[in-house]
């Protein structure tokens, strides 16, 4: 029609592969000592790229040679990743080749991004959630060269992935199908003729250049929790969690958040979960890391089934030795894949719990501190009620019915409710408490300039808080000042803790919105370690029977 | 180490005084811990805590949560001694209630 071309985008693909040709030895498969060169030869500046950075897995090599290339050919560059969790990733940004950044989380590098923000090195876009970001792949945030890492690789394109898939397909597939350059390290490349990869995971059509990296990709053990460090009053906490929670909603499907809260709920139900009566009754299936500290409560029998974002270090064997339980493809080793597992985790569950920093006077909680930039990752995507849910089960309905306020826009028209707990010891590590009048978040967004702070679960998504105190279910409340009643009642000694009116508290525990341990029938005293199912890292290995096999900073027998 | 100890002191009476039997010595001063030595006294009826702590300007909150003990408790006849390595509030709550249980024990 009138002469316009409407395949741009694929003659432009083709003079960049084109271009790169003289680099490339057999099939797709290029030399580690060529990669810079290839990385000038197909990005353009100002361009949008994303590079494979998860919350475990680390496209390290290609991270390190684009952070080399001539920044007279290659600058101002848009990065669209996941995870910032390297210094090497900062790098491109040290340097001008890279300018502007949207991401999902940055774990350690927080400060280093926040500190750039202020100095202008970074221009930031957004801080999303997994889930949101991959789905701005696929409208305004498309990349147009997508450095990936991968176990295994063959000079036809063809990458095995395994155990930590993570991002990597989403990521090939956005940019692959709007004409896009993907580019592979591996840490073993196979001819693919004579020798083949374990298990295609992602078809060599969709992959232009393949690199042996000089060495394995770093991965990060993100989500070990050494029982040994769990301290009573999280036993407490989790005490207080099953019985009030999990046993009161027959929860069956569920996430669990990083960290001890959530590593102590695990250790507890072959014991005082078994003593509540709940084995089979609730924890059935999970989207969730494989977990080292939930091998007890597997083997024990409780759960039926965990899908998982990611792999996490060390329990590769254990996964595979429990097809029954693990999605494990025909050769036998588990997949993950953080786009299916997020998205199962939105739509499919019915708890979200886990840990939290900072929770203002209305409930609003975050993770977020003063000088760190690190986002949420996946979490406010499970800690949150989704909207487009409608199939039924028994713990979202009952939520649902105790939800106070919907009756206020739905009528007497049923609707059910994911629950969403944050649990928060009312003092942290040195004496910081939980519950404050301003959330650090708003000192970040201030010093980094941004135009929200960083909220990782809001007021109106959080149904439970719990601490030491008790609960304070926040769905059950009747209004902004109730909630707020609500939580000084479980706030103990923090400054909001001490503004409760003891009457008010009083009559929130007879409606049931507060529950303490006593009201629960819970025995604070019998909050130890005695009750936990592992004691430490090397109980995990013994109850695996020796298929987990912790990473070194954890092997400390 | 060389960090000033503070040395807090309070004082409480239950409605009715209930006495112990038997002195008790719980819990020990890892960080984040504490330990507790509960002495039986003739106090007329009053609880005296002695709290040795590096931490200061948490004489407020110390006196609620050994208050509320006391509240909770009915303990009286008691001289306490705590010796503080940066316990949160709850700590002290639970290693407070985890030798009254062992008080209880005892006397059974």
């Amino acid at each position: 029609m009138n002469g316009k071309k409407w395949d741009t985008r694929r003659t432009d693909y083709l003079e960049r592969i084109n271009a790169a040709k003289p680099l490339v030895k057999t099939g797709k498969e290029v030399a580690a000592s060529d990669v810079v060169k290839l990385l000038e030869t197909v990005i353009r500046p100002g361009e949008k790229v994303n590079l494979e950075g998860n919350n475990q897995k680390q496209a390290d090599f290609l991270a390190e040679c684009l952070s080399k290339v001539n920044k007279e050919k290659v600058y101002d560059l848009h990065m669209v990743q996941s995870a910032l969790a390297l210094p090497v990733f900062l790098e491109v940004f040290e340097k001008g080749i890279a300018k502007k950044l949207d991401f999902a989380y940055s774990g350690p590098m927080g400060g280093k991004i926040a500190e750039f923000i202020d100095q202008g090195k970074v221009q930031l876009g957004a801080i999303h959630t997994y889930l949101e970001l991959f789905a701005r792949y696929f409208t305004d945030l498309t990349p147009k060269v997508c450095m990936v890492c991968a176990y295994e690789g063959d000079r036809f394109g063809n990458l095995y992935t395994g155990f930590n898939t993570e991002d990597t397909p989403i990521q090939i597939e956005a940019t692959k199908f709007s004409n896009g350059i993907v580019i592979a390290q591996v840490n073993k490349l196979y001819d693919g003729v004579d020798n083949k990869i374990k298990r295609v995971d992602i078809p060599g059509d969709w992959v232009d250049f393949v690199i042996e990296s000089p060495k394995p990709f770093y991965l990060e053990p993100l989500f070990t929790r050494d029982p040994a460090l769990i301290t009573d009053a999280q036993i407490l906490m989790a005490m207080i969690a099953l019985k009030g929670i999990y046993a009161k909603y027959n929860v069956q499907r569920l996430n669990h958040g990083i960290g001890f809260y959530t590593a102590a709920i695990e250790l507890l139900l072959p014991t005082y979960g078994k003593e509540l009566g709940l084995k089979g009754k609730i924890c059935k299936h999970f989207v969730l890391n494989p977990h080292p500290t939930l091998i007890p409560a597997i083997e024990d029998g409780w759960v039926e089934s965990i899908h998982s974002f990611g792999g996490e270090l060390g329990m590769q064997k254990y996964c595979q030795a429990r097809p029954d339980i693990f999605f494990i493809g025909p050769d036998g080793t588990m997949r993950s894949n953080r786009a299916y597992c997020q998205t199962a985790g939105h739509y499919a569950i019915d708890m979200f719990i886990g840990g939290t920093l900072q929770i203002d006077r209305y409930g609003n909680s975050t993770t977020a501190t003063a000088t760190r930039v690190a986002g949420f990752g996946g979490a406010p995507n499970m800690g949150c009620d989704s909207k487009g849910r409608r199939h039924i089960t028994e713990a979202w309905m009952r939520c649902g019915d105790e939800f106070t306020a919907q009756k206020s826009f739905l009528g007497n028209q049923r609707r059910g409710k994911r629950l969403v707990v944050q649990m928060a010891e009312t003092f942290l590590e040195k004496m910081a408490p939980a519950f404050v009048d301003e959330l650090d978040a708003e000192k970040l967004a201030k010093k980094a300039n941004l135009e929200l702070p960083p909220i990782m679960v809001y007021a109106d998504d959080i149904t439970h808080i719990i601490t030491e105190e008790g609960i304070a279910s926040m769905h059950m409340c009747e209004s902004l000042k109730e909630r707020e009643d609500a939580i000084r009642g479980v706030a103990g000694y923090t400054k909001i803790g001490l503004e409760a009116d003891p009457k008010v508290t009083g009559q929130l525990r007879k409606k049931g919105v507060i529950q303490t341990p006593e009201d629960l029938g819970i025995d604070r005293a019998k909050a130890n370690r005695s009750l936990l199912a592992a004691k430490n890292v090397k109980d995990l290995v013994e109850i695996s029977g020796g298929l987990y096999d912790p990473p070194g900073k954890f092997h400390n027998w | 180490m060389a960090k000033q100890l503070l040395k807090l002191n309070f004082e409480f009476k239950a409605e009715q005084p209930m006495p112990i039997k038997e002195s008790l010595h719980y819990g020990v001063v890892g960080s984040g811990d504490m330990e507790v030595i509960i002495e039986k006294k003739d106090l007329a009826g009053k609880a005296k805590f002695q709290v040795v702590t590096p931490v200061v300007g948490y004489d407020q909150v110390w006196e609620k949560v050994l208050g509320r003990f006391i509240d909770e408790s009915n303990l009286g006849n008691i001289s306490v001694e705590i010796n503080d390595n940066n316990a949160t509030p709850e700590v002290v709550s639970i290693r407070l209630r985890q030798a009254l249980a062992e008080l209880a024990a005892m006397k059974a």
